[in-house]
């Protein structure tokens, strides 16, 4: 099925944040971000800005009528800077005008003068001065200690990855609507309306139930608009409140990449331990995450690093220890994967790494280790593993040993360009690793004339979540998708929710409108049943007619639908899903804390330019375990869409930030990301259909943010490259590998 | 006031010249299918198609809305995603619904519109030419794949055309809507009429590719000089072994110029590396120049070909060198009132050697981190002179006075480039910066340049060049 929006995306009818047509009276509002990463604001000067054209109020801290306080997960996080500012870009004032034009030429009047504090942009360097966001947590298996000593292999070093810029294409804002009795409507581009909710009801000092976060769309939002959506919308809701007004605020990308996080770099310490076999046999990792000024969301992402410290292996002996490093940079956030991807580079590193010293390829070391069903993760979940299928069969269907030769023939032959290779599996697990927030609600009103209406908590920003919604209620009551229409995602319809985030959203979502179409469902069987003098165990309905016992009777979906409704039964419920046996204990770190894990391989495949220091990507061939794909056109669109994103983490996306903590790479022709050249030339993905049970919505399992780490394959063929030209260079473990980092490494002496 | 044809709407007004023309369709006529997504022509999602006659002709290319004044759009048709719009969906649009190639959507217009550009081509269409038409939109959902299969799809459909008119046929085809087949007359109709405010500004405007990304806050309300239209500035024209080119030649005029063609035989590759179709439509060789980057490539091209510029103030002319242009970081040997009129340099011999190179972050539309060209002229196995130009690596694009004099005389070995390249190395001054640190600049300087030579002279030998 296509996706149900894919009529008004190409003809340019969707309406996103900046497309809703404005209310008369609506004002403007801008930010003042500091100009500094950390001081103390000794003066602020608004009478400049106060006097110039169009500008109708400047708010600050002073003006919140609730806290001043937007922290997520830890209360860290003020929503306008009070005496400190924190990090380079951080809200300080919100002008609000009558013109975009007015309110931007205000905030360069703004006068503000800063005491400067020292600035700290490295995570090491915050862990050597304690500044850490939450205290460490360390996820343990077995011994590693005593395990070091039985292996004949022992090798450590460091890993780096840097942080990634989301460029969503559609900016953040937000547009507040004041509306009677003191309520306010808020149409944001968020991932997670009920966060938006419920900060903005902190910071307003008033109930959730005055406070409508309205959600059509977004132009993207990869982790960016989860948490750091939030303030945008409280700073238009702040103005309207006072001014009763509405109130505006789209922001310019410059202003985006400046003031909003991105994903956590992390600097990383691994150590390895295998035995003459090559079996792993201990692993420890020290990860520095970079989260940031404030905490957002890096305990949790630095939680997730933790469960994915050994990807898709099984190593018997772990220890892995993560720290949540305060730095004065905007606070990091969620981007796919969620610290995932971070974790998992460290284990391949390691693997590489220890591969060159025993003299062999990194493909034995991974081949020998990957994990089996019944394997232990470090956190005590037993895996139900596809990672030997996948990998199995990826090295058949894509002649993995014959592409090996030609890859030396070529490099033998050749001496401009060298190529590369390089096996990348993955395993993800899939559930929030916040236990609560594994539940979602759904809202679905049948109406008299056999339409369908669906509301969700889901949030549609091209990941299809909206399509697999109409086509589970379409499949259950077994009409015309058609029949179906989506709603916008409302605070007011639907209470509570969690946000789009952590692949996990059709699945939540999806499963809460089966339960509510299903309870529909049985009450009008029970009608048909009635109607047709049997029992309603024996009535189905297929293709939009009323069947008994399979066979097909006179009446249809539109005729028992206002049947139904004229015997006053009820054609709307609200469906409540909380994934069942999900648990976890952080104060030992174990548990089973995801419903399933999701399982691939990628063969990757490069070409460097030797002499210049630039590279294609020849191919990325992938077999990727996706269940029971419910909607292979969206899904092969998101495994797309996650490799090359990936591959840009890895190769051209490079996030520049200077001592005093200003970033360097603030536009976009700073801060590259793939175009349509540099994609890999082939792309296939093949769909390992697997039949074991699983608690995916009809068994389509997640497939958001496990592509994604394919990318990382690029990083290691590139790697192999770059040594099959210059095998003693010293090029190391850290992502971006930009063309600079290649063009040095070719050579290297 | 300022007169054009919006999608089928004559549009008169008396806003500002400067105004953007994305601002105008978004905020004033509030066609918000035209999407916003960084306001310097990095991202694509403000593209639009510009129609104009040409010699007689009605052509059709992209721009980003996003960095052309509306002064610019005088006389000619702008077309959006709505006006493109038909009844259903559009042949492009289907292809793209079919493939899954939109996700989040915000992206989608722009990337539908540059391939309604590229079916209005007249070049024959190639499915390398429908990605080429897509390179300078973004989309970051995609991963590009599923366009990649719609553009395919798409261009099938193209392949029938044979000599129809590119616009009759997409007519025919479902492509666009009828009201196309009308725009040429009523185009001739209204560039029969004043379209444009006279201005005398002096604050000069050619595409506005670059002024725009540098001073968007002011450009808009600025008393403009359009140059990008005028008559007298168009045109590359070869006289002997000398060529001309306007004041106004935009990149894709030289790609498309015969002269470039015949004298240049890898132009395409160099223009490949040039920021992106719709940037090229729009940017000015003088503009190039004039923006005074260190890493202009337009700029680095020149200087190894010693280009002459003539400026004008309106009253008198003068001729200088491009190599004597720079005087300091943004700084020109040009006044306020003046502008380049004509750019002339003489046309490489057929013994002559030409090359350009650029390394950037991504491959295209990317400002380069190091950028060189080279022109080394041969007598025997004896260079009679050579030129060669860096960009990033000092304040001004460089002309290298000492490297080219030394190869003067010399004979092309391995020994006489490993020699260049220290001399070269001495009169750089890269720094670190977003596009690379100083080491990599200077070790990248030199690998271009030795590409220069493993690329104009194919018999050196390449293992002692890499690993010299």
């Amino acid at each position: 099925m296509k996706n149900i929006d894919s009529y008004t995306h190409t003809r340019g009818e969707s309406i996103y944040l900046d497309d809703v047509p404005l209310t008369q009276g609506t004002l403007f509002g801008a930010i003042f971000g500091s100009p500094a990463a950390h001081g103390k604001i000794k003066k602020l000067d608004l009478s400049a800005a106060m006097a110039s054209e169009g500008v109708v109020r400047i708010f600050t801290w002073k003006d919140i009528p609730g806290v001043n306080q937007i922290g997520g997960i830890v209360p860290d996080e003020p929503l306008f800077a009070e005496d400190i500012v924190d990090f380079n870009g951080m809200p300080v004032a919100f002008v609000v005008a009558t013109s975009v034009e007015h309110a931007q030429a205000a905030i360069k009047k703004i006068i503000i003068e800063i005491d400067p504090l020292t600035v700290v942009t490295d995570p090491r360097v915050a862990r050597q001065n304690n500044s850490l966001i939450v205290p460490p947590r360390t996820f343990r298996l077995g011994d590693s200690d005593a395990a070091f000593k039985d292996c004949v292999h022992v090798v450590e070093g460091i890993a780096e990855t840097n942080g990634q810029e989301h460029l969503y294409i559609e900016t953040q804002g937000a547009y507040a609507l004041p509306q009677e009795h003191g309520a306010i409507k808020v149409i944001s581009s968020t991932q997670g309306p009920t966060a938006v909710q419920r900060h903005m009801a902190k910071v307003l000092g008033v109930p959730m139930h005055q406070l409508e976060i309205d959600v059509t769309r977004l132009g993207g939002g990869f982790g960016g608009k989860e948490d750091q959506a939030t303030s945008w919308a409280i700073f238009c809701a702040l103005a309207a409140y006072h001014l009763k007004k509405p109130v505006k605020y789209s922001l310019h990308r410059m202003e985006d990449m400046r003031m909003t996080g991105k994903r956590n770099p992390y600097s990383s310490d691994f150590r390895i331990g295998l035995d003459a076999e090559l079996n792993i046999l201990a692993y420890e990792a020290t990860f520095h995450q970079n989260a940031g000024a404030a905490a957002d969301l890096s305990p949790a992402v630095l939680e997730r690093t933790l469960f994915h410290c050994t990807n898709s292996y099984f190593i018997p002996n772990v220890t892995a220890t993560a720290y949540s490093c305060r730095t004065n940079l905007p606070p990091n956030t969620a981007f796919r994967g969620f610290g995932g991807p971070q974790g998992m580079f460290v284990i391949e590193a390691a693997i590489a790494k220890a591969a060159e010293k025993i003299g062999v390829s990194a493909f034995e070391i991974q081949q020998k280790n990957l994990i089996k069903s019944g394997d232990e993760f470090p956190y005590g979940q037993l895996a139900v593993s596809e990672a030997l299928p996948c990998w199995n069969r990826s090295l058949s269907l894509f002649d993995h040993a014959k592409k090996k030769k030609e890859i030396e023939k070529f490099n033998a032959e050749n001496i401009l360009y060298k190529k590369g290779m390089s096996m990348m599996p993955i395993c993800f697990g899939i559930s929030f690793t916040k236990i609560l927030m594994n539940q979602a609600r759904a809202l679905v009103h049948v109406y008299m004339d056999g339409s369908v209406n669906v509301s969700t908590g889901a949030v549609e920003m091209g990941q299809g979540v909206n399509t697999k919604m109409l086509q589970v209620a379409s499949t259950i009551f077994s009409i015309d998708p058609a029949k179906v229409k989506m709603n916008s995602t409302s605070t007011f319809r639907v209470a509570n929710t969690s946000p789009s985030a952590a692949s996990a959203t059709a699945d939540l979502n999806g499963k809460a409108v089966q339960i509510a179409c299903n309870n529909i469902l049985d009450r009008m069987k029970t009608v048909a049943a009635d109607i047709l003098k049997c029992s309603a165990t024996e009535v189905s309905i297929k293709n939009e007619i009323v069947h008994v016992n399979d066979a097909a009777t006179e009446i249809s979906w539109d005729f028992l639908v206002l049947e139904s409704y004229l015997r006053r039964i009820s054609l709307s419920e609200s469906g409540h899903y909380a994934t069942p046996d999900i648990h976890f204990d952080a104060s030992k770190e174990k548990g089973h804390p995801f419903a399933y894990h999701v399982y691939g391989t990628a063969i990757t495949e490069v070409t460097v330019d030797c002499l210049r220091g630039t590279y294609k990507i020849d191919a990325v061939n992938v077999v990727h375990d996706f269940g029971t794909t419910m909607n292979a056109l969206i899904d092969r669109g998101q495994i797309e869409g996650g490799i090359v994103q990936g591959i840009g983490w890895m190769t051209m996306e490079e996030i520049v930030y200077d001592e005093a903590g200003r970033l360097r790479s603030n536009t976009l022709s700073t801060y590259k990301v793939p175009d349509i050249y540099s994609v890999p030339q082939m792309l296939e993905i093949d769909f390992l259909e697997t039949k074991n049970d699983n608690l995916a919505i009809f068994r389509s399992k997640a497939v958001g943010e496990p592509p994604l780490m394919y990318g990382i394959g690029t990083f290691f063929a590139l790697r192999n490259a770059v040594k099959a030209f210059n095998p003693k260079s010293s090029i190391g473990f850290s992502a971006p590998m930009t063309p600079e980092k290649v063009l040095m490494g070719l050579y290297d002496k | 006031m300022i007169k054009f044809i919006l999608n089928d709407v004559e549009i008169k007004t008396d806003l500002k010249p400067g105004m953007l023309l994305l601002d105008l369709i978004r905020y004033n006529q509030q066609l918000t299918g035209t999407k916003i997504g960084c306001r310097e022509g990095d991202c694509g999602a403000c593209t639009v198609l510009v129609g104009e006659i040409k010699n007689g002709h009605l052509e059709y290319s992209t721009a980003t809305s996003c960095l052309m004044a509306i002064g610019n759009a005088c006389g000619k048709h702008i077309v959006t995603i709505e006006g493109i719009n038909i009844d259903g969906l559009n042949a492009i649009q289907e292809a793209f619904a079919k493939e899954g190639a939109t996700q989040c959507g915000f992206c989608t217009p722009g990337f539908i519109v540059s391939l309604a550009g590229f079916s209005l081509d007249k070049s024959t269409p190639t499915y390398e030419r429908s990605i080429d038409a897509m390179n300078g939109n973004i989309c970051r959902c995609t991963g590009y794949k599923s366009i990649e299969r719609a553009a395919k799809n798409f261009t099938e459909i193209l392949g029938q055309r044979s000599t129809q008119e590119p616009v009759e046929f997409a007519v025919d085809n479902r492509i666009i809507p009828a009201y196309f087949l009308k725009i040429k007359e009523r185009l001739l109709k209204l560039n029969g009429q004043d379209t444009q405010s006279a201005t005398a500004g002096n604050k000069f405007l050619g595409g506005g590719t670059d002024l725009y990304v540098q001073q968007h806050d002011t450009m808009p309300g600025e008393a403009i000089g359009f140059l990008f239209d005028k008559t007298e500035l168009k045109g590359i024209n070869q006289y002997d072994d000398v060529c001309e080119i306007g004041g106004a030649a935009t990149v894709a005029d030289i790609a498309v110029s015969p002269v470039f063609q015949k004298y240049f035989p890898a132009l395409k590759e160099y223009i490949e590396l040039v920021s992106s179709t719709q940037i090229r439509n729009m940017a000015t060789v003088a503009g190039n120049f004039t923006n005074a980057s260190p890493i202009g490539d337009l700029t680095i091209i020149f200087l190894a070909l010693d280009a002459k510029l003539t400026l004008n103030d309106g009253a008198q002319k003068r001729t200088i060198s491009l190599r004597s242009f720079y005087k300091g970081y943004k700084q020109l040997d040009k006044k306020a009132d003046e502008f380049i009129e004509k750019i002339s340099f003489v046309l490489p011999a057929e013994t002559d050697r030409f090359n350009f190179e650029k390394v950037s972050k991504r491959t295209h539309l990317d400002i380069a981190s190091v950028n060189s060209a080279i022109k080394i002229s041969m007598e025997g196995n004896v260079v009679s002179s050579a030129s060669i130009s860096a960009g990033g690596v000092g304040p001004i694009p460089a002309w290298l006075s000492n490297g080219s004099a030394f190869l003067t005389g010399k004979e092309i070995t391995p020994e006489n480039i490993e020699e260049l390249l220290k001399i070269v190395q001495s009169e750089i001054s890269p720094i670190s910066d977003a596009r690379g640190s100083e080491a990599y600049k200077r070790l990248l300087l030199s690998q271009l340049i030795k590409a220069h030579f493993i690329k104009s002279f194919p018999a050196l030998p390449i293992q002692n060049l890499l690993h010299g």
